[in-house]
């Protein structure tokens, strides 16, 4: 048709949209921490000690499981995809420390060692739901129920009726001994959230997850071999899982079946609340992240409201609801007009 | 350089259910050499560039790669012996940065070990990107760029493609001019000129001047044949255009003998309406009449007719429709007051790609196939057939996936699905016959003569120039989200091009 813009107005819109950019800020989860900000005000007025020192330790022990949780889904919901499993992994993997552990049960004695076993079960799960998903073509909705239930079931095995006891002192040491007032779980959890962020942004699995997710047609047409992304997007998730399982258990002492149970509606809530969202290619590892600890600070926070523990759960839920239509309200307003 | 015969396909035959698309097929291409592939609808382009680009298999007949047969199983195959495409449909990932997707699968040293070197990455992207346009800038977020300059960076794209191998590239462009504005063609031809010093081009293109501005030699096609190979220095454009119809088809064009004189009677009232990119804009469209809105990128046009469809906010002004005060919050509420749109998008906005030819006609206004409140699927059928045969949709059937139409019957789908609805009033028309070739464009232009004949009020905002002043009653232009000018164009006193342009630019 006609005459472009000049080459100023040009720069200016660079510059402009990066700005644009930030505040948009798809990197940094400006709804979800605009949410956090928001509960510690109100806590602020409720109930002071939610601040203290003392509870926001315990906000930390209680955020270190799903946090690690989430870091691993964050790759396969950043594909499009959704691990259900983690519940079935993280039983799998807990059961698995406990008995390789010096236990009351079996003659076991690895040592840490254990840990990682237990990482690899859950990393073997893992590759189970993605090669279904990446070879079979199977929704990855349907296949990790599977092999939530087949989590379960290896659990199940493991336990064989009664409870295996952990006698390993520095295991158990971890969910106890303080480094720098927080206990080593939190730390674990921290490095695994850094090591997260670092795979997300510098790893060529990492971008390639954010391109699957943004594409998958415009990826294999660029010659990128999506199916092993996507393998890889479930191991992760798996591995993670397992160490997740590892380190409830260490704040337990006992191999449980259900130790990850209710994990799993709290890590994709965060997820969600985060702002990485399900379709794929949107948020990111600090993104969920966040969301879980808003998810553990709205928990820890109705206990201190003195909310009745009767309907706590509903409130939960329903908050889950709210805060996700909020974080998405951009979202929703993108999806009106595409261009 | 020392083969004769770069890239091109022997004796090619390609056949899907029901159509044979390609036909004994062969096409060379010399080193250093702009080849233009021009032809209608359905002549068979999109296929054999499918075949150029390693997507699809020839079912008969070979690829021939310096003067070799090659196989190509996928586009990665292709891509590493340095033939790179640069789509049409863009595919550029909108959530990554403009430099990632410039180097996409194609990375090389800019990530070491599994691990990215930002520093490196943008350095390298953006010494692509600079190649090809101002302004462009690696770190940028892709979907923070508006159409043109992702086009742009497709073609930075395609160039890092090409310099994957030792031997000089092979870059295959699908209408690369379809969604760029003057200044960014005249760069893009600049930048095709200097690729030939150093790559071999297939360049394929509905706007013919194109062709002959920067082809070294031009296939035609028609019914999936190559009818002739033509000089663009010693042919003459009328008859490129008869080759490629087969007939002459290029006179009334814009079918301007069938514009009717408008019935005075004032059908839309736009009084200071102000919006996000456009302010106090008015002006009146007459039952019949077709109004031309024109300007450049920035000049608010498109916000103005997706404003009207209630799908961005007004935040003043009053809009009335037969002297009914319109209200609009919504799309839906537009559509029950009769009013159209049609985006530019087509495949984003305008249809359902994944849904059939039959569930697109009839997704606004099901109404008019129901019973009662159930869908009546005899009813459905043969409103669906009618429509389908009144604008001569070629498709295999109504229950045809959308996506395997192509552009022009896509089109026309998306047309007629608000043709459906018999109390339409007004259809606001984005840039309706971006991407088609020139025989579905024609058709389209009967289309809305007819319809405006009809007394349809309509709202064309115009691909080019052209379009826009032969198809209208009158030309609205806009610049910088105002109206700077109006102009009455009749068959015998359209107005002057330069005069349009000055108030546009």
């Amino acid at each position: 048709m006609s005459a472009a813009p000049s080459v100023t107005t040009r720069t200016q819109g660079v510059q402009s949209s990066r700005l644009r950019g930030v505040l948009r800020s798809e990197r940094v989860p400006v709804p979800a921490l605009a949410v956090l900000a928001l509960i510690c005000l109100v806590m602020l007025a409720v109930n002071p000690s939610f601040l203290s020192l003392g509870n926001l330790s315990t906000l930390a022990i209680q955020a270190a499981v799903p946090a690690v949780l989430a870091v691993g889904l964050t790759f396969v919901v950043l594909m499009g995809g959704i691990d259900l499993s983690l519940e079935g992994v993280m039983g799998a993997a807990g059961m698995t420390t406990a008995v390789l552990l010096l236990n009351d049960r079996t003659g076991n004695n690895l040592g840490l060692w254990a840990v990682l076993a237990a990482m690899l079960v859950g990393a073997g799960l893992g590759a189970l739901s993605g090669l279904s998903v990446a070879f079979l073509r199977v929704p990855s909705f349907i296949v990790t129920i599977g092999t939530w239930q087949i989590g379960l079931g290896i659990a199940q095995l493991l336990f064989a009726g009664k409870p295996p006891r952990i006698q390993d002192a520095t295991f158990l040491s971890f969910a106890i001994d303080r480094v720098a007032g927080l206990p080593v779980l939190v730390w674990t959890a921290i490095v695994v959230v850094l090591i997260g962020m670092w795979i997300q942004r510098y790893s060529r699995f990492g971008r390639y997850a954010m391109v699957v997710g943004g594409g998958e047609d415009i990826a294999r047409l660029s010659g990128i071999p999506v199916r092993r992304i996507r393998v890889y997007g479930f191991v992760l998730s798996g591995l993670c899982a397992g160490l997740a399982g590892a380190m409830a258990t260490a704040r337990t002492g006992v191999g449980d079946v259900g130790i990850g149970t209710g994990q799993l509606f709290i890590t994709i809530a965060g997820v969600v609340i985060g702002g990485t969202v399900l379709t794929g290619g949107r948020g990111g590892v600090l993104h969920s992240v966040v969301g879980v600890i808003v998810m553990a600070a709205l928990a820890n926070g109705m206990v201190l409201a003195g909310v009745s523990s009767f309907i706590q759960q509903a409130v939960l839920g329903a908050i889950v609801v709210v805060a996700a239509v909020v974080t998405m309200w951009r979202l929703r307003a993108r999806l009106r007009v595409v261009k | 350089m020392t083969s004769s015969v770069v890239f091109g396909v022997r004796n090619v035959s390609k056949s899907f259910p029901g159509v044979k698309a390609l036909k004994d097929v062969s096409i060379e291409i010399h080193p250093r050499e702009v080849v233009g592939l021009i032809g209608e609808n359905g002549a068979g382009k999109s296929t054999l560039l499918k075949i150029l680009s390693g997507v699809q298999r020839p079912d008969t007949g070979d690829v021939i790669l310096r003067d070799q047969p090659v196989t190509f199983n996928g586009v990665g195959d292709a891509v590493r012996e340095g033939v790179a495409m640069v789509y049409q449909e863009q595919s550029l990932l909108p959530n990554i940065t403009v430099g990632e997707n410039v180097l996409l699968g194609n990375e090389g040293g800019t990530v070491r070990g599994g691990v990215y070197r930002w520093s490196e990455l943008r350095k390298r992207a953006q010494g692509y990107l600079d190649q090809v346009g101002t302004g462009l800038d690696a770190a940028a977020t892709t979907e923070s760029l508006p159409f043109a300059q992702r086009q742009m960076v497709e073609v930075a794209k395609a160039l890092a493609t090409g310099e994957r191998t030792h031997h000089e590239p092979v870059i295959l462009l699908d209408e690369p001019t379809s969604v760029l504005e003057h200044a960014e063609i005249e760069k893009l031809y600049e930048i095709v000129r200097e690729l030939r010093e150093r790559a071999s081009i297939v360049f394929v293109s509905h706007r013919m001047n194109e062709v002959l501005a920067v082809c070294d030699r031009v296939y035609i096609m028609r019914d999936g044949e190559v009818v002739a190979v033509r000089d663009p220095k010693t042919v003459a454009e009328h008859e490129l255009y008869e080759l490629m119809v087969g007939e002459e088809r290029h006179e009334g064009f814009y079918h301007e003998e069938g514009q009717a004189e408008p019935d005075p009677r004032v059908r839309l009232e736009i009084s200071q309406l102000s919006g996000e990119h456009f302010h106090d804009i008015s002006l009146t469209v007459a039952r019949g009449e077709v109004v031309a809105l024109m300007g450049v990128q920035e000049s608010g046009r498109e916000y103005l007719g997706r404003a009207l469809f209630g799908a961005v906010p007004v935040r003043s002004g009053t809009v009335t429709l037969d002297g009914e005060r319109l209200n609009f919050r919504t799309p839906t509420q537009a559509v029950r007051d009769g009013i159209g749109y049609i985006p530019s998008e087509r495949k984003v906005d305008g249809a359902v790609l994944g849904m059939s030819v039959n569930d697109n006609l009839t997704l606004a206004h099901p109404d008019q196939v129901s019973k009662g409140p159930f869908i009546d699927p005899a009813l459905e059928r043969k409103t669906v057939r009618q429509w389908l045969d009144r604008l001569r949709v070629k498709t295999p059937s109504a229950t045809t996936l959308m996506r395997t139409l192509s552009g022009g019957n896509q089109q026309k789908v998306v047309l007629a699905k608000w043709l459906l609805d018999p109390d339409l009033r007004l259809l606001i028309l984005d840039t309706p016959t971006r991407g088609l070739d020139i025989g579905a464009k024609a058709d389209v232009y009967q289309l809305i003569r007819e319809l405006a004949g009809k007394g349809l009020s309509v709202l064309l905002i115009a691909d080019t120039l052209d379009e826009g002043i032969a198809m209208s009653h009158r030309v609205i232009t806009m610049k910088d989200g105002r109206i700077t000018g109006e102009f009455p164009s009749t068959p015998s006193n359209r107005p002057d091009k330069a005069d349009v342009l000055a108030r546009m630019v």
